[in-house]
C-alpha cells in the first residue's frame, strides 16, 4: 500500500490563484492584519520585562511609589491589545469570507464543467467517485482552506514574531529555545509519521467492515432465510477484531502525539527557566527578573503556534489531494461541439419556409453555407445511418459497418442480447458519442454540422431508469420545457395516460417529488418521463427498454400511454419483450455489433432464424 | 440512552476509568509547574541561592517528565477504550441486527442500517474517546488553575470572578447562534449533494433535453445559500478570538495593575514578582480551557444525534421468537391457510392479504400469478415465518408455523426471494450456504436441478468462479438459477419460488420446472411468477388480486373462468395487441 499522498503537481499554486484572482485586496488585508496582531500578541509578553523591571523592581521599597508611569505603561497596551483585537476580528472574518467565496467559486466551477463533459466520462467513472469531489474533497478542503490555511499563516507570523522578540530579549537563551524546539520536532513528527502509517491500515479495515456491514446487511433476508446468522456474526467478529486492533495502534499513536508535544512544551519551559536563572546568577549573562519572565511568556507562546503548525500538516496534506482530485475532473476535456447548424421557427409562404421569432409549430434546419448562402429544410425526423462503426476504445470497435435509415412516423425496433450494440446505436444518433467512420444524416444533414443542443432538442428520449428530479410533478413534467403552460402539462400526460393517477394524488400536479419519485411505483414513474417527452414533441423519439422493470399489466397502461406518443413520429425502440415490436416497421436484429437480421415481425418469424428463436423463447436476452 | 451505550464497554472498565485518571494526574502535574517556576524566580533569581535553583530546577524537571508520562499513558489507555468500545458497540449492533425479523428490517431499511453501524459508531467513538479525555482535562485543568491562583493571592483570582463569566457568556451567545446555522448549513450540503447526484445519474436526461444551463442555475443557487449561511456564522465565529484576547488582556493588565501595587505596597509578603508570573499562566490556562470546554460541548452535542440512532436499534425487540418447546422437524410439505389476514403495519385498514383460506397438499406444485401489489409475496412470506400472520392461522406439515423452532422451520421451508442476493465468494461457497456440510457431488447435483451446471462448467474456473459482491460478474438468469441451486440444497419439503425465474428464458424455464417433476416429486414446490408459461403446469395456480385470492385452478379452467388470468395470459400471447380480443 502507498504511504505517500500523491499531490498534483502545480496544485498549491492553482489554489492560491482562486484566492488572488477575485480577493486580492481582502488577502492583502488579512496578512496585514494578521501580522499586527501577532506583534500586539508578543508586545504583550515583552510588556512583563518593562513591568518588573521599570515599574516594579525600582519602586520596591520607596516609601511613596508613584504609579504613574505604570498608569501610562498600561495606557499604551491597552491601546495595543484594542489595536490587536481589532485586526483579529477584521482578518478572521475577512478571511471567512475569502474562504467561503474560494469554496463557492470552486464549487460552481466544478459543477459548471461536470455539465459540460461528455457522456463517455460519466460511463467510465462511477457515481460514487463524482460525488467524492462534492463531498469528500470538497469537505476537506473547506476545512482547510476556512481553518488550516489561516491557522498556518496565522501561526507562521507568530513564530516569526516570537523569535524576533526572543532574539531581542537575549540570543544565548533563543539558542536553547531553538535546539529544543528542533528537538520537539523531530519527536513529534517521528510519531506522527507512525500514527499516519497505522491511520491507513485503519482505513484498510474499516473499509473491509463496513464493506461486509453493507453487503451482509443488504443481504440480510437472504440471511434469515437460510439461518445463516451465527456464521455471518462469526465472520463478522473476525474482522471485527481486527479493525480494533488496527484502530487501538492508530489512536494510540495520534492520541499521545498532542500530549507529547505538550509536554515537551512544558520540559522546554522549565528548561530555559532553570537555564536562565543558572546562567543570571553565576553573572555570565547579564539577565534583569523582568527580562527573565518576559523570556519564558515568550517561550510558552511559541510552543502553541509549533504544534498548530505541525498538527494541521497533514490535513494540508489531504485537502491538496482532494485539490488536485477536483483540478482533475475541471481539467476533462469538455464536450465539442463545432455545429454550425441550428433548429429555428418557421412559418410557410407558399414553398418557401421563412424564419419567424414566434413559436409556429413549424420548426427548420438553418443551415449556413461556405458560400454564405443559407438553407431551411423543414424539421421532418428523417434517420440515416451509413455504413456506421464505432468502438467506445478506439482497439475495440462495438458496431461494425450499421447502415438502416428510418423515414418521418416509421418505427424501428431494435432487438438482441445485452451487449449487442443496441442502446450504442441511441447514443450515436443523438452524439452522445461520436461515430469513428461512416455518416448519420438527419433530414439529409449529417448530424456532425447540427449544434448538439439543437440535434438533442429534436430527439425524445425515454430510458429504463427513469430519473425524476426533485420537485413537483408539473415541474418534471415541464422539465424540457420550461415556458409549457398548464395546459399543454395536462394534454402531455393525458396523453401519456399519466394524467388519472397524477390527478387521483392528494396534491395532484404538485405533488413533491424526492428521491427520484420513489413514492410513486416504477409504472407511474415511467409514465411521468412519457410525458416528460411529450411536452417537447419531437419529431424522433428513442425509446429504450422503456417498460422492462415494469409487471406486465402496469405495462400494458404504459405501452398504451407510448403507442399514442409515437404515432406521428419517427421511433427507435429498443424492446426487452418482443411482443412489444411486433408492429414495427422493421425489426433490427443485433447480435455482436452487427445487424444479422432485419425486416417486418412475420418475415422474421418466416425466417426461422434468431428472431424466431428470441421470440419463442429459447435465448436469454439478460 | 447513555447508560444502553455504556454497556459496551464491558472488558473495556478498565481502561475506560485509567484514562480520566491518568489525564488528572497529568492535569495536576502541569499545574503545579508554574507553582514551582514562581519559587524558582522568587528563591533563585532574587534570592540568589544556587541550591535551591538546583532543588526546585530538579523538581520542575521531575513534574515535567511525569507529566509526560502520565499524558503518553493516558493516551495509549483511551485508544484502547474507545477503540474497544466502538469494537463492542458495532458488534452489538451486528448482533442485534442479525436477530431482526422482517418488519424490523422493513423499518429501518438497510441503508439507514449500514449508516448506523458504520459513521454513527465512528461519531460515538470519538464523542466517547473526546468525554474521557478532554472533557476530563479541560474542567479539571479549570478547577485546578482556579484553585492554584486563589491561594496565591485571593485578591487578584477577583479579576477572575469578572472575566469568567463575560467570556462563558460571550462563548456561549455565539455557539447558540452559531449551531442552528451550522445546522442548517449540513442540511443545505445534502439539497446540493442531492443536485449532483441527480445530475449525475440523469446525465442522459439532463444532456438529451439539452438543460444544462437550468441545471446550473439549480446548483448555483444552492450553492449561493450555503455561502451565505457559512459567511453568516462566520461571521458570528469572526468574534470568537477577539473575544478570548479581550479575556486575557483584561486579565493580563488588570492583574499587571494589582498585581504591582500589591507587591509594592505590600514589599513582596502578600505577593512576589515570581507569583506575579504564575498568575499570567494561571489565568491563560482557566481562560483556554474554558474555551475548549465550549467546543467540546459542542462536539458532544453533535454525535448526540448518531447515539439516538444506535440507540433505536439497540431498543428495537424482534417480534418474532422460537417458541417454548419447539417442534423440531416438519412432519411433511403441506400447507394451510386458515382465514389469514396480514399488514406489514398491524393496520387493519391497511391489510396487504385479506381472509386467505387455502389448502396446499404435500408434493403439489402451485403457480400464483397477480399484479405488483396484489399479495403474491406476502402470502409466501408466511410460510417460513418470515412475518407472522396478523390474524387466523398457518399450518406447515399439520402445525401451526408458530410452534415451530425456527431455524427448523426456515431450513425445511426453503425459500427463493424476489430481491434475492448472492454474496463475495466462489459458486460453491454460496451454493453452500444451503448445508454447509454438502459435498462437491451434493452442490454438483442442485445445479444440474436448477439448470445451472451447464454454464457454471463453462466458467475458466468452473465452481470455484468468484461471484463479486452483489453477483454483479454474472447476468440476471445466471443468478437466479444459482440461487435456486442454493435453496435446493437444503433439501426442503417446501420450496418457494418468488418470481426467481424472471431472468431464465423459457425453453430453460421449463427445463427447471421439469427437473423439479422428476426429481424432487415430495416437495411442495410454490410459484410465483408474472409470466403465465411458468405456471401453466402446476397442479393448481392461484390468481391474486389486492390481497384476496380470485381464482384456483388449472390452467384450462382459468382460463374459461377467471377474467384477470385470461387478460394477463393475452396480453402475454397477442403481444401489444392484446386489446383487439
Amino acid at each position: 500500500m502507498k504511504n505517500k499522498i500523491q499531490i498534483r503537481k502545480g496544485t498549491i499554486r492553482r489554489l492560491l490563484g482562486y484566492i488572488t484572482k477575485k480577493y486580492k485586496k481582502q488577502f492583502v488585508i488579512v496578512l496585514i492584519c494578521i501580522i499586527f496582531s501577532s506583534i500586539a500578541q508578543v508586545a504583550g509578553s515583552l510588556f512583563l520585562q518593562i513591568l518588573i523591571d521599570d515599574y516594579i523592581t525600582p519602586l520596591l521599597g520607596e516609601p511613596n511609589p508613584v504609579y504613574t508611569g505604570l498608569l501610562g505603561a498600561i495606557g499604551i497596551m491597552v491601546i495595543i491589545y484594542l489595536g490587536g483585537m481589532l485586526t483579529s476580528y477584521l482578518y478572521n472574518r475577512l478571511m471567512a469570507l475569502v474562504a467561503q467565496g474560494v469554496l463557492k467559486d470552486i464549487r460552481d466551477e466544478m459543477f459548471d464543467k461536470m455539465e459540460a463533459l461528455p457522456i463517455r466520462y460519466f460511463d467510465t467513472h462511477t457515481h460514487g467517485d463524482i460525488m467524492s469531489h462534492y463531498t469528500n474533497d470538497t469537505d476537506t478542503l473547506r476545512q482547510t482552506i476556512s481553518q488550516s490555511l489561516p491557522f498556518c499563516i496565522q501561526s507562521v507570523i507568530s513564530i516569526v514574531a516570537i523569535l524576533c522578540a526572543m532574539i531581542y530579549l537575549s540570543p544565548v537563551l533563543t539558542i536553547f529555545v531553538l535546539i529544543f524546539s528542533a528537538l520537539t520536532i523531530f519527536i513529534t513528527r517521528k510519531v506522527a509519521s507512525k500514527s499516519s502509517k497505522n491511520f491507513i491500515n485503519q482505513q484498510a479495515s474499516l473499509g473491509k467492515v463496513n464493506g461486509y456491514i453493507e453487503e451482509m446487511l443488504n443481504g440480510q433476508k437472504v440471511i434469515k432465510v437460510f439461518t445463516h446468522e451465527e456464521k455471518a456474526k462469526e465472520a463478522f467478529d473476525k474482522l471485527n477484531e481486527q479493525l480494533n486492533e488496527d484502530m487501538y495502534k492508530a489512536h494510540k499513536y495520534s492520541n499521545i502525539l498532542m500530549p507529547i508535544a505538550n509536554n515537551l512544551g512544558n520540559l522546554q519551559y522549565v528548561l530555559i527557566a532553570i537555564v536562565g536563572t543558572v546562567l543570571a546568577l553565576n553573572g555570565n549573562l547579564v539577565l534583569s527578573v523582568g527580562t527573565i519572565v518576559s523570556f519564558l511568556q515568550l517561550t510558552r507562546n511559541i510552543t502553541q503556534p509549533v504544534n498548530q503548525v505541525m498538527n494541521q500538516m497533514n490535513a494540508i496534506i489531504m485537502a491538496l489531494a482532494g485539490a488536485g482530485r477536483i483540478f482533475e475532473m475541471m481539467d476533462e476535456e469538455p464536450e465539442q461541439d463545432n455545429g454550425y447548424v441550428t433548429l429555428v421557427n418557421v412559418k410557410k409562404e407558399g414553398d418557401k419556409l421563412v424564419e419567424v421569432k414566434e413559436r409556429t409549430g413549424i420548426w427548420a434546419w438553418k443551415h449556413p453555407h461556405h458560400d454564405g448562402t443559407l438553407d431551411y429544410v423543414e424539421l421532418k425526423g428523417h434517420i440515416e445511418l451509413d455504413h456506421v462503426d464505432f468502438g467506445y476504445v478506439p482497439e475495440k470497435i462495438v458496431l461494425h459497418d450499421i447502415s438502416l435509415y428510418a423515414k418521418p412516423g416509421q418505427k424501428i425496433a431494435f432487438v438482441g442480447a445485452t451487449g449487442a450494440g443496441k442502446t450504442t446505436i441511441t447514443n450515436l444518433i443523438n452524439r452522445f458519442y461520436d461515430i469513428e467512420d461512416g455518416k448519420i444524416r438527419y433530414d439529409g444533414i449529417n448530424i456532425n454540422k447540427i449544434k448538439k443542443a439543437d440535434l438533442r432538442r429534436s430527439l425524445g428520449m425515454v430510458l429504463q431508469d427513469t430519473n425524476l428530479f426533485t420537485g413537483t410533478i408539473k415541474e418534471n413534467i415541464k422539465y424540457g420545457k420550461e415556458d409549457a403552460t398548464d395546459e399543454e402539462v395536462i394534454a402531455a400526460a393525458k396523453l401519456a395516460n399519466a394524467h388519472d393517477f397524477i390527478e387521483r394524488l392528494p396534491k395532484g400536479y404538485d405533488t413533491k417529488l424526492t428521491g427520484n419519485g420513489s413514492e410513486l411505483s416504477q409504472g407511474q414513474r415511467q409514465l411521468l418521463s412519457i410525458a416528460r417527452v411529450a411536452v417537447n414533441n419531437p419529431p424522433v423519439m428513442i425509446l429504450d427498454e422503456a417498460t422492462s422493470s415494469i409487471d406486465t399489466r402496469t405495462e400494458k397502461i404504459v405501452q398504451d400511454g407510448m403507442d399514442k406518443l409515437m404515432e406521428g413520429r419517427t421511433v427507435f425502440v429498443i424492446a426487452h419483450r418482443l411482443s412489444t415490436v411486433r408492429n414495427a416497421k422493421a425489426i433490427m436484429v443485433m447480435d455482436h455489433g452487427r445487424i444479422i437480421e432485419r425486416g417486418e415481425h412475420d418475415y422474421l418469424i418466416g425466417l426461422k432464424g434468431m428472431y424466431y428463436q428470441l421470440y419463442t423463447g429459447a435465448f436469454e436476452l439478460e | 440512552m447513555i447508560k444502553k451505550l455504556m454497556k459496551s464497554i464491558r472488558e473495556y472498565k478498565k481502561d475506560s476509568i485509567l484514562t480520566p485518571i491518568c489525564v488528572a494526574v497529568e492535569v495536576i502535574l502541569e499545574t503545579i509547574i508554574p507553582l514551582l517556576m514562581a519559587n524558582l524566580i522568587d528563591d533563585g533569581v532574587y534570592g540568589g541561592e544556587m541550591n535551591l535553583v538546583y532543588k526546585i530546577g530538579l523538581e520542575l524537571i521531575l513534574c515535567a517528565v511525569l507529566s509526560l508520562v502520565f499524558g503518553v499513558l493516558s493516551g495509549n489507555f483511551a485508544a484502547k477504550a474507545s477503540s474497544g468500545f466502538a469494537k463492542n458497540l458495532r458488534k452489538d449492533l451486528y448482533y442485534k441486527v442479525q436477530d431482526f425479523s422482517f418488519i424490523n428490517i422493513d423499518k429501518f431499511s438497510t441503508s439507514s442500517l449500514v449508516t448506523r453501524l458504520t459513521t454513527d459508531v465512528t461519531n460515538v467513538q470519538n464523542a466517547f474517546q473526546m468525554i474521557i479525555r478532554i472533557a476530563v482535562r479541560t474542567p479539571l485543568m479549570l478547577i485546578i488553575s482556579l484553585f492554584f491562583a486563589i491561594s496565591i493571592s485571593p485578591k487578584l483570582s477577583l479579576v477572575f470572578l469578572i472575566i469568567i463569566p463575560i467570556l462563558a457568556v460571550g462563548l456561549f451567545f455565539i455557539l447558540t447562534r452559531v449551531h442552528p446555522i451550522m445546522k442548517r448549513v449540513f442540511r443545505t450540503y445534502d439539497d446540493l449533494n442531492n443536485v449532483v447526484e441527480e445530475n449525475v445519474s440523469a446525465i442522459r436526461v439532463v444532456k438529451s433535453f439539452v438543460i444544462e444551463e437550468k441545471e446550473k442555475k439549480k446548483f448555483g443557487k444552492v450553492s449561493k445559500s450555503i455561502f451565505d449561511d457559512f459567511s453568516k456564522a462566520e461571521k458570528i465565529l469572526a468574534f470568537n478570538s477577539p473575544l478570548m484576547q479581550f479575556a486575557i488582556y483584561s486579565c493580563i493588565l488588570a492583574i499587571s495593575w494589582f498585581g504591582a501595587q500589591i507587591i509594592i505596597q505590600t514589599g513582596m509578603t502578600e505577593l512576589t514578582t515570581g507569583e506575579l508570573m504564575t498568575m499570567f499562566t494561571y489565568s491563560i490556562q482557566i481562560l483556554s480551557s474554558l474555551m475548549l470546554l465550549s467546543m467540546v460541548m459542542v462536539m458532544i452535542a453533535i454525535s448526540k444525534s448518531s447515539a439516538e440512532r444506535i440507540v433505536e436499534v439497540l431498543d428495537t425487540q424482534s417480534d418474532i421468537h422460537d417458541p417454548k418447546k419447539p417442534i423440531m422437524e416438519v412432519k411433511d410439505g403441506s400447507i394451510e391457510f386458515r382465514n389469514v389476514s396480514f399488514s406489514y403495519v398491524k393496520d387493519k385498514k391497511k391489510e396487504c392479504l385479506k381472509n386467505i383460506n387455502l389448502k396446499i397438499k404435500s408434493g403439489e406444485t402451485i403457480g400464483i400469478i397477480g399484479g405488483t401489489g396484489s399479495g403474491k409475496s406476502s402470502l409466501v412470506n408466511l410460510i417460513p415465518r418470515l412475518y407472522d400472520v396478523t390474524e387466523g392461522e398457518l399450518f406447515v406439515g399439520g402445525k401451526n408455523v408458530k410452534k415451530y423452532h425456527l431455524e427448523s422451520l426456515r431450513n425445511q421451508v426453503s425459500c427463493v426471494l424476489q430481491k434475492n442476493v448472492l454474496f463475495s465468494g466462489t459458486i460453491t461457497e454460496n451454493i453452500k450456504w444451503g448445508d454447509e456440510n454438502a459435498t462437491e457431488e451434493d452442490v454438483k447435483r442442485v445445479c444440474k436441478l436448477a439448470q445451472a451446471d451447464e454454464f457454471v462448467s463453462q466458467f475458466p474456473d468452473g465452481y470455484n468462479t468468484y461471484i463479486e459482491e452483489g453477483g454483479t460478474n454474472v447476468s440476471g438468469g445466471q443468478k437466479q438459477r444459482l440461487c435456486i441451486a442454493r435453496a435446493l440444497l437444503k433439501h426442503p419439503k417446501i420450496l418457494i419460488l418468488d418470481d426467481s425465474t424472471s431472468a431464465v428464458d423459457t425453453k430453460t424455464d421449463s427445463l427447471i420446472r421439469k427437473a423439479f417433476r422428476e426429481e424432487i416429486p415430495d416437495t411442495t414446490k410454490i410459484i410465483i411468477a408474472q409470466r403465465i408459461s411458468s405456471v401453466e403446469d402446476c397442479d393448481k395456480i392461484i390468481v391474486m388480486d389486492k390481497g384476496r385470492i380470485d381464482g384456483i385452478g388449472t390452467h384450462e379452467e382459468l382460463l374459461k373462468k377467471n377474467k384477470i388470468y385470461k387478460e394477463v395470459y393475452d396480453s402475454q400471447t397477442k403481444g401489444g395487441d392484446a386489446d383487439e380480443e
